[in-house]
């Protein structure tokens, strides 16, 4: 499966209007879905302040994420003494579960030996209860985002999940990718219909999409607690979704089979009726029943709903952007209701995301798309600049190429930063195919009652 | 200072009907012995004595490492908030994707790109070098040199400016040669800022490498004298939310010329202009004093502190542009205009002030803003009872007068200071020591800002770097009706059901300066302070209040 990689390179060398993140960001979101867990960035306190106040941007809920403040002289002679003052107060303050150290450039660049680091703060403190500590590495000049999101998944089962303690095999795990937490809410209610017990990581449902509080709470209730990853390797099966994730050679899920041979199911995101199609497929395997009748039904009110508004969508194109699993799970939905993505586009590069779309594209569909990766918004809008299109589809960041381009915006992905509720959109599953449906669709006919000189108001 | 107990019953000044010395103690109680002794000078209870002295403030010291604060990084200051506003320089950031990413378009700076000839306007775009591990490794100039190649390639720009991250110190790649080579090859203004992330403690290192670098590659660029009689440069305006317009507006109103705005609505063609002016203004003191510093050296014209956030205070900024200029023409005309515009403030006030009279406030932002904010909650009636600055230094605290008794740390060392002496043709002092002196003896300061503390009552408490944990106590102990910061502070204080004003990005609203904004902001916090939303909330104090009570008095 894992293909060698193949660089596909934009026509120029320097990055203009970006359609990535930095690896840093992904590994704090993980650490923020992790109950009780803070995150601590080693470096300079304005990654910490740059990725708060993009996340919150986003998610519109308070993150505290702390940084080891590095100072020049600790950019010369190491962030030893910082962690440990920064793991101490962090400690003393918010009394967590877990403490995800996350490098940054500087860090890294310098060579900083955080596993020493933090092999020594413990030694130091045996006697002292300490929470565990996970160690990520994410250097922001090698990946995107989503890279710092996948390995601290992986770091923190490998140092969390240490053995095989028991046969029970009654749960399942869950690694479900960078996902919205009305999508994370969506597939913890599907499995608890079909009584799996799962932990589902990260899950930041309800830490960064939560009620208001009685009282305030320095660590926001909710997140994949400590010890359902401690059990991981004791599960009947793991679930991971995402194409390009599963081609990679490193895994939370390929780990957890190599170390206690877990089964592990690859699925692609859950997105459109095909691949949640497979996604219900596994569940019925897994555990044994068939599938609850709720979800029979929303997928006849889907097939339903496609059939209803074909013919308003059927043979459009739309460009798509943003990272590659979502762009593959997008693309495999657009097909399904005959939306031609003509450009698939994303800042990550894998390598693999043309392979990963022709495998699960129609081959007459995706002989119309043009596919890259390593992608910034200059590309894309020069790429777009002779292709007709009635539709974009990604996050925030593509706004301004659609304004110039009057080409209407559909949100979908991270980060959303000028809509209220950009962290709830329903991606996954039937219901949110039905929801990206009627969004799409509505968008479609709104832009026709605009450009008709009528404005019809019945269908 | 003298803590509770021995502290004279007749110097006891009771904040909002509480201690402010036990609720700083309560706030500390968290923090080990080392910490919360740091902490403890950097919270000060504000005491104004009759010669206006205040109490001294720990500020522009490093924050400590795990407590959450709200700083920046000195690339945040140079690149963000002074180079970021400016249409027509291309804006390259050499490093890893992530800083270019984050500091791009997120500050919610205005321009009007039509005023310049070329129509330029490259704000709306981020430009990386999205440095990889072969940079890392090998090196990242010849990336640089290409990216520098391709913006001048695609867009022609007058100018690129080029600023380090982290890793380009550390790797030792040197982007002013690189700069130094492109601008005699593209025959543009080609300049870099080493403005490394851990530089300084904060942003405020940022902001004084900007300084530098606008100064030593721009500043005097162009000659050209531009007509009109009363000239001027506004510095650290920023053209939040179209503040910059409306001060514009006035200004014309007044036929006062503005020749450049350091950075809020700029061009480069203002900057390189800039020394031709005769008076400049300063907005926000910690963020561009340096250049009016350097200004006054090398081309003699002087500065004076002003305020345009609230009417009040832009009337009274207006009246010293009058009085510096001596000119009757000038004096009529400003007068004409405030007489002008008063009476929809009063209007305004009118409306708002019986809704919101007696309301407190708290503001934690920037350099100048927790100061120049209160100007506006005053003049609605509003108290603002604990303030402090994210990145301020003591003289925004407690006036430039301290500046000689401050001390100069490692972190502070390290960022240059650049040596200016008059310049042999062009330094020409636009008073003469005696007209200077009889302006100030009319009450004129020149050089001089009083700062925050000497404008805030006794007894209200003065936190620099809030961190979260403090920021909770505060919200916690006064329950203010409205409190001012940031978007990273924002929903947490929404969490504990208070009302929160974004004071950096104005949460999609402003402009708030001059006479427009004072309305706009009049009308906004109203409707803030008595929304119905927070109705539905039930917060701790609201349902046991006897609670409240146990955080004053118990011990």
């Amino acid at each position: 499966m894992n293909t060698a990689r193949k660089k596909i390179s934009k026509n120029h060398t320097s990055t203009q209007n970006p359609c990535k993140l930095c690896s840093p960001l992904g590994a704090s979101l993980v650490i923020r879905g992790i109950s009780g867990a803070v995150p601590l960035l080693h470096g300079s306190q304005g990654c910490s302040t740059y990725i708060r106040r993009y996340l919150i941007s986003h998610f519109k809920e308070p993150i505290d994420i702390a940084s080891s403040n590095f100072g020049e002289d600790t950019a010369i002679f190491g962030g030893g003494a910082n962690i440990k003052i920064a793991l101490e107060n962090i400690i003393a303050q918010y009394q967590p579960e877990m403490i995800g150290v996350a490098t940054t450039c500087l860090s890294e660049t310098i060579g900083d030996d955080v596993n020493m680091f933090i092999y020594e703060f413990l030694k130091q403190r045996k006697e002292i209860p300490t929470p565990p500590i996970v160690h990520i590495s994410t250097p922001s000049y090698s990946g995107t985002h989503i890279t710092g999101f996948h390995r601290a998944n992986l770091e923190i089962v490998k140092t969390l999940a240490a053995e095989k303690t028991t046969t029970r095999k009654d749960h399942i795990n869950v690694f479900a990718g960078m996902l919205s937490t009305a999508d994370l809410r969506y597939l913890k209610e599907i499995f608890t219909d079909f009584d799996l017990k799962h932990m589902l990581l990260p899950d930041y449902s309800q830490t960064m999409d939560g009620t208001l509080w009685q009282q305030y709470q320095k660590i926001p209730a909710g997140g994949t607690t400590i010890d359902q990853i401690k059990d991981a390797g004791n599960a009947s099966a793991s679930l991971q979704m995402g194409r390009i994730l599963n081609s990679e050679s490193e895994s939370a899920a390929k780990y957890l089979n190599e170390t206690f041979d877990v089964p592990s199911y690859e699925l692609g995101l859950p997105i459109g009726i095909k691949e949640t199609d497979r996604l219900f497929e596994a569940l019925e395997e897994i555990s044994g029943k068939p599938t609850p009748q709720k979800y029979v039904e929303e997928r006849g009110r889907l097939v339903d709903a496609y059939v209803d508004g074909h013919k308003y969508v059927n043979g459009l194109k739309a460009a798509l952007y943003g990272e590659e699993d979502l762009v593959a799970g997008l693309a495999s939905f657009l097909s399904e209701i005959g939306i031609v993505p003509v450009l698939c586009a994303s800042g990550g590069e894998s390598g693999r995301l043309e392979s990963t779309l022709n495998e699960i594209m129609d081959k007459n569909i995706s002989e119309k798309m043009k596919i890259l990766e390593g992608m910034d918004f200059k590309n894309i809008e020069a790429e777009v600049e002779s292709m007709s299109l009635e539709l974009f589809i990604g996050n925030s960041k593509g706004y301004s190429v659609t304004r110039r381009k009057e080409i209407p915006l559909v949100r979908a992905g991270f980060p959303i930063h000028d809509r209220i509720g950009g962290q709830r959109i329903l991606h996954v599953g039937y219901r949110g195919a039905q929801n990206l449906f009627d969004q799409i669709a509505n968008t479609i006919l709104d832009q026709r009652q605009k450009t008709s000189d009528i404005g019809y108001s019945y269908m | 200072m003298a803590s509770t107990a021995n502290a004279d019953i007749a110097d006891k000044h009771l904040l909002d009907g509480k201690d402010p010395e036990k609720i700083k103690q309560e706030m500390l109680r968290d923090y080990p012995p080392k910490i919360a002794r740091k902490r403890a000078k950097q919270i000060v209870i504000n005491k104004v004595d009759k010669d206006q002295n205040v109490p001294e403030i720990s500020s522009n010291v490093r924050t400590i490492p795990g407590l959450i604060g709200q700083r920046g990084c000195c690339y945040a200051g140079c690149k963000g908030v002074v180079l970021g506003p400016t249409r027509d320089i291309i804006n390259i950031t050499h490093g890893p994707i992530g800083c270019g990413f984050y500091s791009w378009l997120t500050r919610r700076n205005q321009t009007d790109a039509s005023t310049s000839e070329d129509g330029h306007n490259f704000m709306p775009y981020c430009f990386s070098t999205d440095m990889q591990d072969k940079e890392i490794i090998f090196g990242g100039e010849k990336k640089l040199e290409q990216a520098i190649q391709e913006a001048y390639d695609n867009f022609h720009p007058k100018a690129i400016a080029v600023f380090a991250t982290c890793p380009v110190g550390l790797i030792g790649d040197d982007i002013h040669a690189v700069s130094r080579k492109m601008k005699a090859r593209l025959g543009i203004n080609v300049f870099g800022f080493s403005c490394e992330g851990y530089k300084g403690v904060s942003q405020s290192a940022g902001h004084h490498i900007a300084n530098n670098g606008i100064f030593k590659n721009v500043i005097g660029n162009d000659d050209t004298v531009r007509e009109g009689e009363f000239k001027l440069n506004l510095l650290g305006e920023y053209n939040i939310g179209g503040d910059a317009f409306e001060i514009e507006r006035i200004f014309e109103k007044c036929g006062i010329t503005l020749v450049s705005t350091f950075s809020g609505n700029s061009s480069i063609d203002d900057f390189a202009n800039a020394h031709t002016a005769d008076l400049n203004l300063i907005m926000c003191h910690r963020s561009i004093n340096y250049v009016a510093e350097m200004m006054e050296t090398k081309f003699g014209l002087p500065w004076i502190k002003v305020n345009f956030i609230g009417a009040q205070a832009t009337a009274k900024s207006l009246r010293k542009i009058a009085q510096y200029f001596e000119d009757p023409k000038l004096t009529e005309k400003v007068e004409a205009v405030i007489a002008g515009e008063m009476p929809e403030i009063e209007n305004a006030l009118q409306m708002i002030r019986p809704r919101t009279k007696g309301k407190r406030a708290m503001m934690f932002v920037g350099g100048s803003r927790a100061h120049h904010y209160q100007e506006l909650f005053t003049e609605m009636g509003m108290e603002t009872l604990s303030a402090g600055y994210e990145f301020g230094h003591r003289d925004d605290y407690e006036g430039r007068k301290v500046l000689p008794d401050i001390k100069v740390d490692a972190d502070s060392r390290n960022i240059e200071e650049l040596e200016i002496s008059p310049d042999q043709d062009r330094f020409k002092p636009r008073k003469s020591s005696e007209e200077l002196k009889k302006l100030m003896e009319d009450g004129l300061a020149f050089s001089e800002y009083d700062g925050m503390m000497t404008e805030m009552k006794t007894g209200s408490m003065i936190i620099d770097d809030l961190t979260q944990h403090e920021a909770d106590k505060l919200i916690e102990s006064f329950k203010p009706d409205i409190f001012c910061a940031g978007i990273k502070e924002k929903y947490a204080v929404q969490k504990h059901g208070i009302p929160m004003k974004q004071l950096h990005s104005y949460d999609y609203g402003g402009p708030y300066a001059g006479f427009v904004g004072a309305i706009n902001f009049y009308k906004d916090i109203e409707r803030m302070v008595n929304s119905r939303i927070w109705g539905f909330l039930k917060a701790p104090w609201e349902k046991n209040p006897e609670l409240a009570a146990n955080y004053v008095f118990d011990e």
